[in-house]
């Protein structure tokens, strides 16, 4: 299989600015902070991490529709930080985006039909073919009726307006589905509609996506391959069964080990990994590895020195943990931390 | 007699120019002390409404509230919003979802935490300081003494979260109404905050009231479970029972439909439809257009609800078989 995507030690830092005369930079919060990742083509890649860990940004960045600071994005053999213009656009057209929230990614004052057909014209799609069949098409393809092309967003519930969303961006013929948060703002009984749609449009359209999340179950279930962020770098990265039933990284553990189980049985003989204290600053992120401020098995050399690299331990299974391995063998056993006061916006260094 | 007692607790919003909206429906269940009680649905089935109508917080215009809310033999819905204002915050606590909505953002926190202690506890402002101090710490904000100079916004979720526990706590209400208490929060966070009201519940006998749409939260945390749906208690069972065997269809819909992070996925199977906005109860059950357990009954006549200490259920049809 071939990549479609691959990014190298991309870098998406926002300045921080002060003054009211002067507009001068005081800092900067490194929300994405040298990642490497690529996405397979056909292949679902799931980016998990809590809020504020840059995973949105990082999707963002791909697209461009955050400007990234560094780094190198290749998308299909082109390097998309040389694109201008004309051929950026053109580029856009295969690399679409589904928001959290359906309702305010949606135009209210447009009806479906509009936000489909926007497009579909701007792409020049639309010559030659029976635009009324294919906007047909693509509700079918979404299981939305055929009479919503004249309604408007807040005519539709929450899972059928994430649905418009989802026709949108297929609207164009995209290879690469940015999700961000595709489901979380839907009721429980609704997402499971939603990522069951996914996963059906991706075989019938030959779809590669990009989803980001939070919720590491829905992760666990669409994707092939997930990366574990962690204050703006990818601290894990595995097939999802094995990152599920074999995490490596002390995040990833933790992480796993927080989320709860629709089930008494699982969840009363269950050992959790409880971690002190706050996410750090992304402004001032701490030395040496990001997680050493919270992580139960800190030791006392190199973890708070030098910066772990994301490094294979078995074939497609990366971690970024100086001591992975002494980890899983049990040799290293974890210890109690105590909270640290995550420090204030540092604005004048 | 239990602690807290809802009896055919209803709530009905009466606007003028619409239909009367029923949002709560002869709710009934009652907590005692040291014990968990979970109120589980979805987004409109009632949950969050009949948390504020058990602690008056409901506006009187608009609203009716009928049924009876008895704690410790008294009253509620009875009182007056004085004899109602001196209980709430001091016999029953309450923990709101979003905790940067919930704290005032122009004062202290230490003020706010304060604030009860003296209004509920007549103590002296520097008296109250340090119980606000030794509060904040139980609750587990480190450097105690300066957060209390704060405001909210200096502090993160996970932290808000936390002061707005300490001040439910300060009175030690012996009900605690936990309204989506982490639903705002990340998973690390929200693991933070479970394990805080667990050990609550077993250090101080605290009875508490779970109100939230995770089924996962629930499996671990409650000792009985209250399935909502379209403002009716569709099922309760003890969480074993309910987990192993869920035999409302809506309820057993809801643990088909989520992925499961322990075990490799199949292929969901979702509840068709979504949650209608006023959902009839007469002349028919409410979930029907979306039961895959359909029979003729469910559109002809309203279920009761019938069963015994181990399971209730309001249902024409119940299932037979487990989820997985």
């Amino acid at each position: 299989m071939t990549n479609l995507v691959e990014i190298e030690d991309l870098k998406v830092h926002f300045p921080i600015r002060r003054g009211l005369f002067v507009d001068r930079v005081v800092g900067h919060v490194y929300a994405v902070d040298g990642v490497d990742l690529s996405i397979r083509r056909g292949e679902t890649y799931g980016l998990v991490g809590e809020s504020g860990c840059g995973k949105s940004t990082l999707g963002r960045g791909l697209l461009r529709l955050t400007e990234p600071t560094g780094g190198r994005m290749v998308f299909d053999g082109t390097d998309l930080a040389t694109l201008k213009g004309e051929d950026l656009r053109r580029m856009r057209r295969r690399m679409q985006m589904v928001f959290q929230d359906p309702l305010s990614s949606l135009d209210p004052r447009q009806s479906v039909e509009s936000i489909l057909v926007e497009g579909i014209r701007v792409h020049g799609l639309d010559k030659g073919v029976d635009l009324g069949k294919t906007l047909r098409d693509l509700l079918t393809s979404v299981g939305l009726p055929h009479g919503s092309l004249r309604k408007y967003p807040h005519e539709f519930s929450g899972g059928q307006r994430q649905r418009i969303g989802i026709a949108r961006a297929l609207a164009v013929r995209p290879d690469l589905i940015v999700a961000d948060e595709p489901v979380s703002a839907l009721d429980v009984s609704v997402q499971a509609q939603v990522i069951n749609l996914l996963e059906d449009l991706q075989g019938e359209f030959g779809l590669t996506y990009l989803v980001i999340a939070h919720d590491l179950a829905v992760v666990r279930h669409i994707a092939d391959r997930v990366g574990v962020m962690y204050l703006g770098g990818i601290v894990e990265e595995a097939p999802a069964h094995e990152l599920y039933t074999d995490p490596l990284h002390p995040y990833t553990r933790a992480l796993l080990s927080a989320v709860p189980v629709p089930d008494p049985v699982v969840e009363d003989r269950r050992e959790r990994i409880l971690l002190t204290g706050d996410l750090p600053s992304p402004a001032a992120p701490p030395a040496g590895c990001r997680f050493h401020t919270r992580c139960p098995w800190k030791q006392a050399t190199r973890c708070d020195t030098e910066r772990p690299r994301l490094r294979a331990v078995e074939s497609g299974h990366k971690v970024a943990c100086h001591y992975a391995e002494q980890i899983r063998s049990g040799e290293l056993r974890p210890h109690s931390v105590e909270p640290e006061l995550v420090p204030e916006l540092v604005l004048d260094p | 007699m239990a602690l807290l007692d809802v009896t055919d607790l209803s709530v009905v919003f009466r606007r003028r120019g619409e239909e009367p909206f029923t949002a709560v429906d002869k709710v009934s269940f009652s907590v005692e002390p040291g014990q968990t009680v979970g109120l589980v649905g979805e987004s409109g089935c009632g949950k969050s409404v009949t948390s504020l109508a058990i602690m008056g917080l409901l506006p009187k215009r608009g609203n009716q509230v009928t049924g009876s809310v008895r704690y410790e033999g008294t009253e509620l819905l009875s009182l007056s919003p004085d004899q109602m204002r001196a209980r709430r915050g001091k016999d029953l606590g309450m923990v709101f979802q979003d905790p940067l909505s919930s704290l005032n953002p122009v004062i202290p926190i230490g003020i706010q935490v304060t604030e009860v202690l003296e209004k509920h506890r007549g103590m002296p402002r520097r008296k109250a300081m340090i119980e606000a101090e030794d509060l904040l710490n139980r609750v587990g904000i480190p450097d105690p003494r300066r957060r209390l100079t704060e405001y909210p916004h200096q502090l993160s979720g996970g932290m808000r979260q936390r002061a707005l526990i300490a001040i439910a706590l300060a009175c030690r209400p012996r009900v605690l109404i936990a309204d989506e208490p982490t639903t705002a929060l990340d998973v690390t966070i929200q693991a933070q905050i479970l394990a805080l009201l667990k050990e609550l519940v077993t250090d101080t006998g605290t009875a508490l009231i779970m109100i939230t749409h995770d089924l996962g939260v629930v499996a671990g945390l409650c000792d009985q479970v209250n399935v909502l749906y379209g403002g009716r208690v569709v099922e309760r069972a003890g969480r074993h029972e309910l987990f192993e065997l869920p035999r409302h269809p809506y309820t057993h819909g809801l643990l088909a439909s989520i992925p499961r992070l322990d075990l490799e996925g199949d292929r969901l199977v979702p509840i068709p439809g979504s949650v209608a906005d006023n959902i009839p109860w007469d002349g028919g059950c409410a979930f029907a257009p979306r039961c895959a357990n359909q029979i003729a009954d469910c559109t002809a006549r309203t279920p009761e609800l019938t069963g015994d200490q181990q399971r209730l259920l309001l249902c024409h049809n119940p299932m037979e078989v487990a989820v997985r």
